[in-house]
């Protein structure tokens, strides 16, 4: 259970976001991302953000992290504008697909992260042993990431997502293309990291996962935000389950 | 400072994970042994000629493993999208950039090290002499020089999208202004106006890396330069790194 007080804090926020991406073709149209995103995700929080490819989810966490800067409107984490690097303290970051180091070994991998958010070495040691073991890397830790599998790869991925204990953790598609056995064991960890209070904002095509996991999902259709909400009242509100309000939301009609 | 020291980390070990330095290396050493043990009735000017060749072969090497490190290292995270988790991170582009730099610059320095003291040790077997100061000079005026190529690469690896064309031109440009900017006054005293201008501002433009070059100083065994020179040329390398650094350091 998350103390009172915790759990009203915003971890998250976008106020009026738009990002814009000009083309530099003459007559094309300059594309709109993101049409004035209004978000907001509360400390202890498990947050499903959803959306058919094209959305804006990845646009949003571009600029969550960074990446991309917004058109107009701003974004917050833990108050401090995205725009600042120290925003990015407390946060850990899973990309999609593993973008990994790969002549690095996961507890090189894990000390050069550690070293970027300047935790001490005694500190680093004790939490790269813990990690590894939480993902169930301890016995591959001294090998090449490069002759990880797949599954192995996106759990030295959650590690480093990790490593710095963070308040609120970024999620991109985090069990894409694993196995069975390996989305499993990502659910499990995302759940751990939900009882300990942690705030995760996570994008999915799982959406089974999401009703699973999640207290709270947004759906984003075209660049705009068409349904937020805790997962329970979606479900009770609408009559049907999240696959089937996806659907609804996105315009899908199925063929006679 | 961590942050970008993590980051020169990275470039290191990896450079010391492949291939390239150690095979320039071990060419490096099999062509000049092969050399050096043909006998040439110990005369002094095939000596001379020997260390020549071996020091032409280090500096070789060392421009192509400072240009090929250098070029690979933004695009490499751009292609692997390394760059997404590493900018995820409370680290500026700036501090990524300055990173790069310093870890393809000690990487080359340790690589600089190996090879001189190899030559060292081949020069000494045969001239039973090993002029100190002058290898610590003839090091690390190379070494400066090579943190100005590394630089202008990093700068070309924000310009250029393909790692190829970078190094191409690079090497080009590098060995343009080695073996050209020296003389570019004097041809534009030979040129009429508006040529005659602009090859002059070119000549004040480049950076002279042949100030650098103290191969001579070694293969003659000359004295030491004096240490206010060495010192003049260190400050006038960390101008134009620093230059093509903030030049090449990405806005957004």
């Amino acid at each position: 259970m998350v103390p009172f007080s915790i759990a009203m804090q915003t971890i998250l926020e976008t106020k009026n976001l738009r990002v814009e991406y000009r083309s530099r073709e003459l007559k094309q149209e300059t594309k709109i991302a993101l049409k004035g995103l209004n978000l907001r995700v509360n400390a202890g929080e498990v947050f499903g953000f959803l959306g058919p490819n094209g959305a804006g989810k990845t646009t949003t966490m571009n600029v969550l992290l960074g990446y991309v800067n917004a058109s107009a409107g701003d974004a917050f984490l833990f108050d401090v504008n995205v725009r600042e690097p120290i925003a990015r303290q407390r946060i850990g970051y899973l990309p999609e697909l593993t973008y990994y180091y790969k002549f690095l070994t996961a507890e090189e991998l894990l000390r050069f992260y550690a070293k970027i958010f300047g935790i001490p070495k005694a500190e680093t040691e004790k939490r790269i042993d813990q990690l590894l073991k939480l993902v169930e890397l301890e016995h591959a830790r001294k090998r090449p990431i490069r002759t990880y599998s797949k599954g192995m790869q996106q759990r030295a991925g959650l590690a480093q997502a990790l490593i710095n204990n963070p308040d609120l953790l970024l999620l991109d598609e985090p069990t894409s293309g694993l196995d069975p056995l390996g989305r499993m064991k990502v659910r499990e960890i995302i759940q751990r990291l939900k009882n300990e209070g942690k705030t995760v904002f996570f994008s999915s095509h799982e959406l089974g996962e999401v009703e699973t996991i999640c207290d709270r999902v947004a759906i984003l259709h075209q660049g705009e935000l068409k349904i937020e909400g805790r997962v329970n009242d979606l479900v009770s509100q609408y009559q049907c389950n999240l696959e089937q309000l996806f659907l609804k939301v996105v315009g899908y009609q199925p063929q006679a | 400072m961590n942050k970008i020291l993590a980051v020169a980390g990275g470039v290191i070990k990896e450079l010391y994970r492949r291939k390239d330095f150690y095979v320039l290396f071990i060419l490096t050493v099999l062509i000049t042994l092969i050399m050096w043990s043909a006998r040439f009735f110990n005369d002094d000017g095939i000596v001379r000629a020997l260390k020549e060749i071996c020091l032409m072969l280090i500096w070789i090497s060392m421009l192509v493993i400072s240009v090929t490190t250098a070029a690979r290292q933004i695009p490499f995270e751009r292609e692997s999208r390394t760059i997404f988790p590493l900018l995820a991170k409370p680290i500026t582009r700036g501090q990524v950039m300055l990173g790069k730099f310093l870890g393809c610059w000690l990487a080359v320095g340790i690589a600089l090290i190996t090879f001189y003291v190899f030559f060292g040790l081949i020069s000494a077997s045969r001239e039973h002499t090993l002029p100190f100061i002058q290898y610590v000079q003839a090091v690390w005026l190379h070494w400066q020089m090579l943190g100005i190529v590394i630089a202008l690469t990093l700068l070309g690896s924000v310009l250029f999208t393909s790692p190829a064309e970078n190094i191409t031109i690079t090497l080009i440009v590098t060995l343009g202004i080695l073996f050209i900017a020296e003389h570019l006054h004097k041809v534009a005293g030979r040129m009429t106006e508006p040529s005659a201008t602009i090859l002059t501002a070119l000549y004040f433009a480049v950076p002279h890396l042949e100030f650098f070059d103290t191969q001579k100083l070694i293969i003659h065994n000359w004295p030491a330069i004096e240490w206010r020179f060495v010192s003049g040329a260190t400050l006038y390398s960390a101008l134009y790194t620093a230059f093509f650094l903030i030049e090449g350091h990405p806005a957004s």
